[in-house]
């Protein structure tokens, strides 16, 4: 039984990371209806920064303490992110928002391949280990183990959805986003400034993609340029299994996305008897993912669209 | 020089202006390897090479995603079953050698059956539902290939199929030199005149089906579906048969590529690849079919433009090499694609209908 | 957007492209006289760049020695160049890259990193026959396809895996064992033969389970391996994922003993895996480096040169280098036909070991040394065979 309470903790921890990266896509398409597929590598780049600065840190030798450092390193990284964010909104995306629909997905891919690239020229090729400055302790529950940073991991990705839908429903912000992805035209009518809402779209956004991006490499102990792009795509899945451009369904297909993969890879070889093993957990969540939107084309909590052009 | 205008212009209206205009591209076209090897080097007649099969993809997919505006990312798979239908069929690794002119058009089969077997499952998806589905799609074909070496070893997993057998009639292989009346032709010509010969063929069956009846109810379709579907169009035979159509080019394409690399392996139909090929098309002009070779050909072989130039130019402008050639190659690349689409929406060559929808749109459709 | 606007900007695009053709024609052609072009491919992009780049270091430094010293082949001097291509790892792009080098009639090449890259690309160097020495690829059939200009100064997945398989049966007594992979043609190939070598010593293989190269959760695949416990954990895949793992294997309270090849006797894998990495074995053929002659002497030169630590196969790509000077030398001439005899029954003191290539090209009787981490460091336990 312990071994299935630790598949469903494992499941719940790469969920919640699929779902912090997933809360920026959402975000994104849920106001443009664009794929940002530069999202990953904001992420990325908001790992490798405070990557740096904890380094920095630790070797300049202020004797800072460990929490500190932290919070210092996380601070510097969203703001990198933040103004990377709005960046390329202003630059690649907004001159091409009455442009046709796939030339913001390839000025997307363009900037992906460029941060990937000036990140490759800035920290280098190798691995990076992120420095273990807190120590990870281990707790056990019910014959499962689960580390601090993983508990970290999945209350702060609960806490953001849980604060990112308080914006969307109860601030000034969140309605002029929300009328915004009803309807730019309209909601610039009634006095909504559209480039403003897009821009702090963008910026929370990549703000979110700095705190994912510092929680998954603590975790794992590793950052390197290229590790936004699966990433990124895993959490595009989720979104859309969720339902885009909601953020509830960000959530909720994160994390259904990290429990399939979990179980799919933990259970499928023995289930099969050695036939399909962990090599196809990608397929499985794929399948799933296939599966959801032949029954509900729009995802799970997406909105149902009424059939017109 | 507005006597040589003149001139020009007569020559233009002549009656056979049309073929003599032809026959000049025909030779031009014929003589280009020899050319390319002669100014440049061998090289570029490979890259020449290579480009013209992402010219066949990039217009399989213009069928897919330009034609009947579905967005397709995982096009590779289409690709990947192709190459694999030959490697399979015509290597020791199997012992079969069946030749290629079986093996093209069942490779192309192949591939449009799995086109149907994707399109079966995603025809009420919409938008960027369908790109996600079909990037999951194409992630499935690849992790298959890279797995099925156990139990029943099929594939051979990751290391690949080596030795596959090249385009041969008999004892004339294209792997290796051959003189004809007297000229000697390398393998990479030979594969050249093959490739841009299916090239053609592929432009033509496009041009071909763009004005059929066939080709305008897929642009019903991408225009509006409902519509589409109240005048009477059959939505879903005329999408599946859009993404089977496609999915052939990539089929035949895949073929070439095995018996010309002579090896495949699962890296080779990674998701970037994918997305690659939707840039083609994208930045070419999605849904022209000129506009959408020329995007081919200038991205596969822009890399390798940079690839060639980035240290000589660095040296005559700073007298040294301040950035790696490979991180400014990537980095131009990228700017390449962002400038670009910044400039030209519609991409480099949109085709003419298009253009004038664009410039009388008022505001875009939200999906 | 005006139809004046659009008319500059098609000139603009037009002009920038003649320009680059002008530019790829003015960059090809030259060359100076007594200069000999050495090729070298590998991925210098894309995720394991980190090591194309070391290899690509270790055989810059190898000719820079060589350019220093002032190097005599056939009674005259000569100055070595180094044409490095990046071929991404990309079977397609390491036959481009190799055509690349053919072109520029380079006298011999070092690479390339993968074996998916180095067998279509050797198919282009033994047509053009140019000698070809792969510092890193492994897998079987590259030199299986009888070309008298494929060469390896790496052992194969069939010569480390079996001692890798013997070893975890006869040295480390495990009788239950899980063997992880991570899908490449080297994680693979050097798996199946660790199942091949280890059944036959005995042991049972309770489950194979599999990762890929873009993961770093492992979490679920190691669960199901707690629930097997066996007393040995073999990984076929390298240091970037290895070294996540192991975090998580310590997370998880797993005490099974790890074993893995080359791939993980890295000094990155210990950064890594930090206190994780404790006891772990891993192999790495040929000889430690501080037990050939030269060896410290390298890894210090690489240190200073580079300013970074060696990531994995630099000694290799060096020793291939040497290895391919040497032949040289031997046959007074940088002529492919003339030397490739000389390469063919070749006797060097690498850094790596001794190098000969036995018939079809494989480094001949190559010795496979162990190695466990310990306060993290890696401690030499035996070579095997050599």
């Amino acid at each position: 039984m312990d071994i299935f309470l630790q598949q469903v903790l494992n499941g719940l921890v790469l969920g919640s990371v699929y779902a912090l990266v997933a809360l920026g896509y959402t975000m994104v398409y849920g106001i443009l209806g664009l794929i940002n597929f530069a999202h990953g590598d904001v992420v990325m780049v908001g790992a490798l920064t405070a990557l740096s600065v904890i380094s920095t840190l630790v070797t300049a030798g202020l004797g800072l303490p460990a929490p500190v450092v932290v919070l210092l390193a996380l601070a510097v990284s969203m703001s990198v992110c933040m103004a990377l964010g709005f960046t390329i909104e202003r630059v690649a995306y907004r001159p091409l928002r009455r442009a046709p629909r796939l030339a913001p997905l390839i000025t997307a891919i363009g900037v992906s391949i460029l941060l990937q690239t000036l990140a490759m020229m800035y920290w280098g090729r190798r691995y990076h280990t992120f420095p273990q400055i807190i120590k990870a302790t281990r707790h056990e529950v019910l014959g499962a183990t689960i580390t601090d940073v993983q508990i970290l991991i999945v209350l702060v990705s609960a806490l953001i959805m849980g604060g990112l839908l308080m914006l969307v429903h109860f601030t000034r912000l969140g309605r002029a986003m929300r009328a915004t992805s009803e309807n730019q035209l309209i909601a610039g009518l009634m006095g909504v400034n559209i480039n403003r809402i897009i821009s702090a779209t963008f910026i929370i956004g990549s703000a979110l993609a700095a705190v994912a991006g510092v929680l998954v490499s603590a975790n794992y102990g590793v950052a390197q340029y290229t590790m936004g792009f699966m990433l990124g795509l895993k959490a595009f899945t989720a979104a859309v299994l969720g339902g885009i451009g909601n953020i509830g369904g960000a959530m909720l297909g994160g994390l259904l996305l990290g429990l399939i993969e979990s179980i799919g890879a933990g259970y499928m070889g023995d289930l099969t008897g050695g036939f399909l093993g962990s090599h196809y957990q990608d397929v499985l969540a794929f399948v799933v993912l296939i599966g959801v939107l032949v029954l509900r084309p729009t995802g799970l909590l997406g909105e149902r669209v009424a059939e017109r052009a | 020089m507005t006597a040589l205008v003149g001139r020009w212009q007569a020559l233009k209206r002549h009656r056979h202006a049309p073929w003599a205009g032809m026959l000049l591209v025909g030779v031009a076209l014929a003589l280009l390897p020899f050319v390319a090897e002669a100014t440049l080097s061998r090289t570029w007649v490979r890259i020449i090479d290579f480009a013209l099969l992402y010219a066949m993809l990039a217009l399989g997919l213009n069928i897919v995603v330009g034609f009947a505006g579905l967005l397709d990312l995982g096009y590779i798979a289409f690709y990947a079953v192709g190459a694999y239908a030959y490697a399979l069929l015509a290597s020791p690794h199997f012992g079969l050698h069946l030749p290629f002119w079986v093996l093209l058009p069942l490779g192309a089969l192949f591939a449009a059956m799995f086109g149907v077997l994707l399109g079966a499952p995603t025809l009420r998806l919409r938008g960027d539902y369908l790109a996600i589905v079909t990037l999951g799609f194409g992630e499935i074909i690849r992790i298959f290939l890279n797995n099925l070496n156990a139990p029943i070893n099929i594939t051979n997993g990751p290391q690949g199929i080596n030795r596959i057998d090249p385009l041969q009639v008999g004892d004339f292989s294209l792997n290796r030199s051959n003189e004809i009346f007297g000229i000697v032709f390398p393998a990479t010509h030979l594969y050249y005149y093959v490739f841009l010969a299916l090239a053609l063929l592929a432009m033509f069956v496009c041009v071909r089906l763009e004005d059929s009846r066939v080709g305008r109810a897929w642009i019903a379709i991408r225009e509006d579906e409902i519509a589409a579907q109240a005048m009477g169009i059959n939505t879903r035979n005329i999408k599946l048969l859009a993404f089977a159509m496609g999915a052939t080019f990539g089929g035949v394409a895949g073929g070439l590529f095995s018996a010309f690399q002579g090896f495949v392996s699962p890296e080779s139909f990674v998701v970037m690849e994918s997305i690659m090929v939707v840039c083609m098309v994208v930045l070419g002009g999605m849904g022209h079919v000129a506009g959408v070779v020329l995007g081919a050909m200038l991205l596969a072989t822009l890399p390798e433009v940079l690839r060639h130039t980035a240290v000589p130019v660095q040296q005559q402008l700073f007298g040294q090499v301040l950035i790696d050639p490979e991180s400014l190659r990537m980095l131009l690349f990228g700017v390449a694609l962002i400038l670009v689409m910044l400039l030209r929406p519609a991409g480099l060559w949109p085709s003419p209908i298009r253009r004038r929808e664009l410039t009388s749109a008022a505001q875009p459709a939200k999906p | 957007m005006t139809t004046k606007q659009r008319g500059i900007t098609r000139r603009n695009v037009a002009v920038a492209l003649a320009a680059l053709a002008v530019l790829g024609l003015a960059s090809c052609g030259k060359k100076e006289e007594g200069v000999v072009k050495i090729g070298h491919a590998g991925p210098l992009t894309g995720s394991i760049a980190h090591l194309g780049k070391d290899n690509e270091n270790g055989v810059r430094l190898a000719l820079d020695e060589a350019n220093a010293v002032g190097v005599e082949i056939g009674g005259s001097k000569v100055k070595f160049e180094l044409l490095s291509e990046d071929d991404q790892a990309d079977p397609k792009q390491g036959t481009i890259v190799a055509q690349k080098l053919v072109d520029a009639k380079v006298a011999g090449v070092i690479g390339h990193l993968n074996s998916g890259t180095t067998i279509p690309a050797s198919k282009l160097y033994h047509d053009a026959g140019i000698a070809q020495i792969s510092p890193s690829a492994t897998n079987v059939t590259y030199t299986a396809q009888n070309f008298n200009t494929a060469f390896r100064v790496m052992a194969n997945d069939a010569q480390q895996g079996k001692v890798l398989g013997e070893f975890a049966t006869a040295k480390l007594g495990a009788k239950n064992i899980v063997i992880i992979d991570d899908r490449s043609a080297y994680g693979q190939g050097l798996a199946d033969e660790f199942e091949k070598a280890a059944t036959a010593g005995g042991a049972t293989i309770l489950a194979r389970e599999f990762t890929d190269t873009t993961k770093t959760d492992f979490t679920a695949i190691l669960t199901s391996i707690k629930g097997k416990n066996p007393e040995l954990i073999f990984y076929g895949g390298m240091d970037a994922q290895a070294g996540p793992m192991m975090k998580q294997i310590q997370n998880l309270g797993i005490g099974a003993k790890y074993l893995a090849g080359d791939g993980v006797q890295t000094a990155e894998f210990l950064k890594l895996a930090a206190d994780a990495a404790e006891g772990v074995y891993a192999s790495s053929p040929g000889v430690p480096l501080d037990k050939m002659p030269q060896g410290p002497a390298f890894a210090e030169k690489y240190k200073s040169k580079f300013n970074q630590e060696i990531q994995l196969y630099a000694p290799y790509a060096y020793d291939a280098m040497n290895v391919l000077l040497e032949a040289m030398k031997k046959a007074g001439s940088t002529d492919p036909a003339k030397y490739l005899p000389e390469l063919a029954n070749v006797q060097y003191q690498g850094v790596t070991g001794n190098i000969a290539f036995d018939e079809k090209g494989d480094i001949k009787g190559g010795g496979i040394s162990l190695y466990q981490a310990k306060g993290g460091k890696w401690e030499y336990i035996e070579t095997i065979g050599g």
